[in-house]
């Protein structure tokens, strides 16, 4: 009984006046005042059971911090030093997994220029304006998707369809024949199809909101904040901001489309980092229920990119908005900031994720020809295909990318404590920054881990003040459509 | 657990996990379960017990066993967890083998019980 303990990679946080833990099996536990001294002592250094109670022994008798040592143990918070942490499992889905989501990239042509677009800006990964792919998805490759979509859904009975571009509403023709095709043929095959478009909002001409409130389509706009923000790199060709353009035709979505949540998502850079001011604008002046935020993915030597000073100050910014967020939910009140309510469900449910998202699994982009790739972000890429949609998704490649992108092989991860929230990040973002999709993206481990921290101790606020806040996000299945960005 | 209490809905699934462990403590185990825990109880019987010849001859009958084959009757409903159907010697039936000193020789005059 001398062998001496340590703590395992556990992360501790208060909320509420009180302790608690996140555990590598993405487990919360409240601790009471003896764990709480036990941990506090064998974070300092490793120490025997015996040490351990000649330290405490003042306040609690032996058996008390006997007991309260063995559940640390068995929730695996502590363990023996030289007793080496048991391997990842790595468990690989092995039946084919249904898909949830289909993102299709209708066209990959724009009627904007926004500089530090993925898709054609810098720092692209296909060749969009001159490439082997066509302009714009056919007809035919259309309703192909849709009987790909509903074939590979498996048992799902609900499958979600992401229009996306390019500029989505381009190729409003197409749109037009799929979405009724995909309905139809839905209900032939006993389904249910959710529908949502991505769209920069400057062609939301009158009869386009028509044909979106008749089909039921849930829309997300992407758009920057107030004028000076917006008009800094989302403009056209002609180098003129869209904001002036788009917002009359946003407001009046906003006013016509009330059958689906219509929400904003929010590219960040260097330039643009006021956060708050972007979302009271776009909540109180303009009317966005959800609003989301998403640092701009980049190489880091772009002028946009968001250095690690721009880093902290979105940090700053972001926690302001989650803790006016943790007020409203304790009064069960909406709040619009959309990027602390799916971390909150997956604190809640305790992911631990294999895969930093569903991209390759559950979720897949199409390009225009009808190629199928990891997401929309790799649509067209022939380096990152997986199949096509007459043939179906290549089972080969697909089984190769989980074998080769499981966390498991993720070493730089193995001792982080965000690791069952985060499992490395964006494949995207990962082949932006280092040429590779199964690369940790280091760049952003301390802001995903001090993120996190907010999420937990909002979490744990809630947990105690307000329980019932929490029970919502029982039994639901995570919308992967949501997030598409 | 008394000092950590669970939180999330992941915290509620592993101390479910640890409360049926502990539960399962001083159960019987299967042999194949792996190396045995101290304080496992391992069941005892005829399957356990080396006893030669109990089921069948070197001839593949039943004449030459070293335990007459109506020995089956006392070993597998007393010493054993095989589910001999004989009456409930405890409560309803204390008599039934009375007049059965010897099983090879007596097993005839064990007569079935009538409700």
């Amino acid at each position: 009984m001398s062998e001496r303990l340590r703590t395992r990679h556990l992360h501790r946080f208060e909320a509420a006046g009180k302790a608690f833990l996140y555990l590598q099996s993405a487990a919360i536990f409240a601790l009471d005042d003896a764990s709480r001294a036990i941990l506090d002592l064998l974070e300092a250094e490793p120490r025997s059971r015996h040490e351990m109670q000649t330290a405490l022994a003042a306040r609690w008798p032996t058996d008390e911090l006997e007991e309260s040592l063995d559940e640390l143990v068995k929730v695996e918070a502590v363990a023996p030093v030289d007793q080496a942490p048991a391997p990842m499992p790595k468990i690989i889905p092995l039946e084919p997994f249904p898909l949830t989501t289909m993102v299709m990239n209708v066209t990959n042509q724009c009627n904007l220029a926004c500089a530090y677009c993925y898709e054609y800006g810098e720092d692209k990964i296909v060749e969009t304006a001159n490439g082997a792919q066509p302009k714009f998805m056919s007809e035919e490759t259309a309703t192909q998707s849709v009987d790909f979509m509903l074939r590979e859904a498996g048992p799902n009975k609900v499958v979600h369809m992401t229009l996306f571009g390019g500029e989505t509403l381009l190729n409003l023709p197409v749109l037009k024949i799929a979405i009724p095709y995909a309905r139809q043929r839905a209900m032939e095959a006993g389904k249910r199809v959710e529908f949502n478009l991505t769209t920069n909002a400057t062609l939301l001409k009158p009869d386009v909101v028509d044909f979106l409130v008749e089909n039921d389509v849930a829309v997300t706009i992407s758009i920057d904040g107030p004028p000076e923000m917006q008009d800094t790199f989302r403009v056209f060709r002609s180098g003129a901001g869209s904001y002036d353009v788009a917002m009359p035709k946003i407001k009046e979505l906003l006013r016509r489309h009330r059958t689906k949540p219509i929400g904003a998502r929010v590219t960040l850079t260097s330039k643009t980092l006021d956060v708050g001011r972007i979302f009271r604008h776009l909540t109180d002046e303009v009317g966005f229920r959800e609003v989301g935020f998403a640092p701009v993915t980049t190489s880091p030597d772009r002028q946009y990119a968001i250095e690690d000073g721009g880093f902290d100050t979105m940090l700053g910014q972001f926690r302001t908005l989650a803790e006016e967020f943790r007020d409203h939910a304790l009064e069960n009140r909406h709040h619009a900031f959309a990027n602390v309510k799916d971390t909150l469900e997956e604190i809640h449910k305790g992911a631990n994720k294999a895969y930093p998202c569903g991209a390759g699994l559950g979720l897949i982009g199409v390009a225009t020809d009808g190629q199928v790739a990891l997401c929309h972000r790799f649509a067209g890429s022939d380096e990152h295909t997986m199949g096509t949609v007459d043939g179906g998704i290549d089972r080969e490649r697909q089984a190769e990318f989980l074998d080769r992108h499981h966390v498991a092989r993720k070493t730089d991860c193995r001792t982080c404590w965000a690791r069952p929230l985060c499992a490395g990040g964006c494949y995207h973002e990962a082949q932006t920054r280092y040429g590779a999709t199964d690369a940790p993206n280091l760049h952003y481990c301390d802001w995903i881990r001090e993120w996190t921290d907010v999420c937990l101790r909002i979490y744990g606020e809630l947990a105690e003040r307000n329980p019932a806040y929490l029970a919502r996000f029982e039994g639901r299945v995570t919308d992967e459509a949501s997030q598409a960005s | 657990m008394k000092h950590l209490k669970p939180v999330n809905q992941k915290a509620d699934r592993v101390e479910r996990h640890i409360e049926v462990e502990a539960g399962a403590r001083g159960d019987v185990v299967a042999l194949q379960q792996g190396p045995l825990r101290p304080d496992a109880a391992v069941p005892l019987g005829c399957s356990f017990v080396f006893f030669p010849g109990w089921e069948v001859d070197v001839e593949g009958g039943t004449a030459g066993l070293c335990s007459p084959v109506e020995r089956d009757l006392f070993d597998c409903h007393l010493g054993c967890f095989w589910p001999a159907q004989v009456p409930d010697q405890l409560n309803h039936a204390p008599d039934w083998t009375a007049s059965c000193a010897s099983a090879q020789k007596d097993w005839r005059k064990i007569d079935l019980i009538f409700p």
